[in-house]
């Protein structure tokens, strides 16, 4: 028994399908049984808690994180930032955001990315950190490239920055990915294209944010994202967590 | 038009992709970054309770294995108490009840070790067997895929458990059952995970 109430039934329609043929990895990774549907028990409605001895107080910050004293990253300055909020709109304190990402010119400072764009010797391309109490969390980074990826023979990534986002209970767990603002490759990818409504796609868009970019400094981008939001226990037990 | 409800939507997911080890396990990806990178720790050396590995194989829908996915684990104590403010009881220092395994990129074996939990009171009042919630994103996977590990030596628990028999289909039970090993003293449970086919493991919506 939990005294706060479930979580609203996550929208499969709204979510991307797992089999989605154009991306082609999925065709073999997509289960062809139907999920089974499970009631919340605390299995689901608890999750991990994390905290400021869990990371370092510059982790949030990708342009020194990496870099070689008194150097940094090649590429476009940017401060991504926004609010971690739950369906109804409340924001989420203390969660823990991780985002991960290509350089400017489009690689990974991975042993599997074998493109030929050279990796940034002062950019390592992760970062975490966690919310305030408002929700609120920031990244300094460089705006990644595109890259090309082998599904289509000519198919390329739009610029973007990979998220992770907990909530407070497993059943929140998200991984998204973050693009920016009037990219032309968005519309081709076949990843983003995974997600069958086009207004579904524009929450993952993170606006030109110029109010909170910084003169002289770095561009900022807006990203908020939307975790599970929880019933209130009306009738069946004590109202609480709305 | 009705009135407007004024819910948000939950922001789309998307797949980790081929990189999810850059962010989430930097060290497997080749590069040191973090004093501390998290997951490592699900049953601090405090931990009440069996010791014991989990290990497996995720393999896809032509049974090859999968060497780029990332797992993560959920899991209450030996007294089936999870360390999070909702539950309440005791938990020892140092128990975190949460991990992150990657596979072997060779190989695609990926293991943690951790404690046996203990049964959970469920969504009803009913006991739920010892069980360990896993959360499975890769490339190819567009939302991340939920499951739960049970343990071959609980058959009576496992027998009366409310969500294994949530699942119509008898045969597929079996996919979420652990199979017991002692190997040098060593407990492990072996756990593989079948993305697609006939005997795909029993994903859920949770």
């Amino acid at each position: 028994m939990t005294p706060n109430g479930e979580f609203y039934q996550r929208d499969r329609e709204w979510q991307p399908p797992a089999y989605a043929p154009d991306y082609k990895t999925s065709v073999t990774r997509s289960p062809r049984y139907p999920l089974i549907s499970l009631q919340n028990s605390v299995s689901e409605v608890t999750g991990p808690v994390f905290g400021h001895n869990d990371i370092g107080p510059t982790d949030n910050d990708l342009l020194s994180n990496y870099a070689k004293p008194g150097e940094s990253p090649i590429g476009e300055r940017i401060i991504l930032h926004g609010r971690v909020l739950d369906e109804n709109a409340r924001p989420i304190p203390n969660t823990l955001v991780e985002i991960w990402q290509a350089n400017a010119g489009g690689r990974y400072r991975h042993k599997k990315d074998s493109y030929l764009a050279p990796i940034d010797p002062n950019f390592g391309g992760c970062g975490r950190t966690l919310t305030d109490e408002n929700g609120y969390y920031h990244f300094r980074t460089v705006k990644p490239g595109a890259y090309p990826w082998r599904n289509w023979v000519n198919n390329w990534r739009p610029a973007h920055v990979h998220v992770s986002v907990f909530g407070t209970a497993f059943a929140q767990r998200l991984i998204t990915q973050c693009y920016f603002e009037g990219d032309p490759l968005i519309d081709k990818c076949p990843i983003v294209k995974t997600i069958p409504d086009p207004n579904a796609i524009e929450r993952l868009i993170a606006p030109l944010d110029l109010n909170a970019s910084i003169p002289f400094d770095s561009l900022t981008y807006k990203f908020d994202i939307v975790l599970r939001g929880r019933r209130s226990t009306l009738f069946e037990n004590r109202l609480e967590g709305n | 038009m009705p009135q407007e409800l004024n819910y948000l939507k939950e922001t789309p997911s998307q797949t980790a992709g081929p990189y999810v080890h850059i962010g989430l396990a930097p060290g497997a990806a080749g590069f040191d970054i973090y004093d501390r990178e998290l997951g490592w720790d699900i049953a601090g050396p405090n931990a009440k309770g069996e010791r014991i590995r989990i290990e497996g194989l995720v393999t896809d829908g032509t049974r090859s294995p999968v060497k780029d996915v990332l797992i993560e684990a959920w899991q209450a104590n030996a007294d089936g108490i999870y360390a999070h403010p909702e539950h309440a009881g005791n938990i020892e220092d140092g128990f975190r009840g949460w991990g992150r395994a990657i596979t072997d990129f060779e190989t695609g074996k990926w293991g943690f070790d951790t404690i046996k939990p203990g049964p959970v009171v469920g969504h009803t009042g009913t006991v739920m067997a010892p069980h360990i919630n896993l959360w499975i994103v890769a490339r190819g996977i567009n939302i991340g895929l939920n499951t739960r590990l049970y343990f071959s030596d609980e058959e009576d628990a496992n027998a009366a458990d409310p969500v294994i028999n949530l699942i119509e289909w008898e045969k597929r039970r079996q996919t979420l059952i652990a199979q017991r090993i002692e190997q040098d003293g060593q407990i492990i449970y072996r756990f593989d995970i079948c993305l697609q086919g006939d005997d795909e493991t029993v994903f859920f919506d949770i």
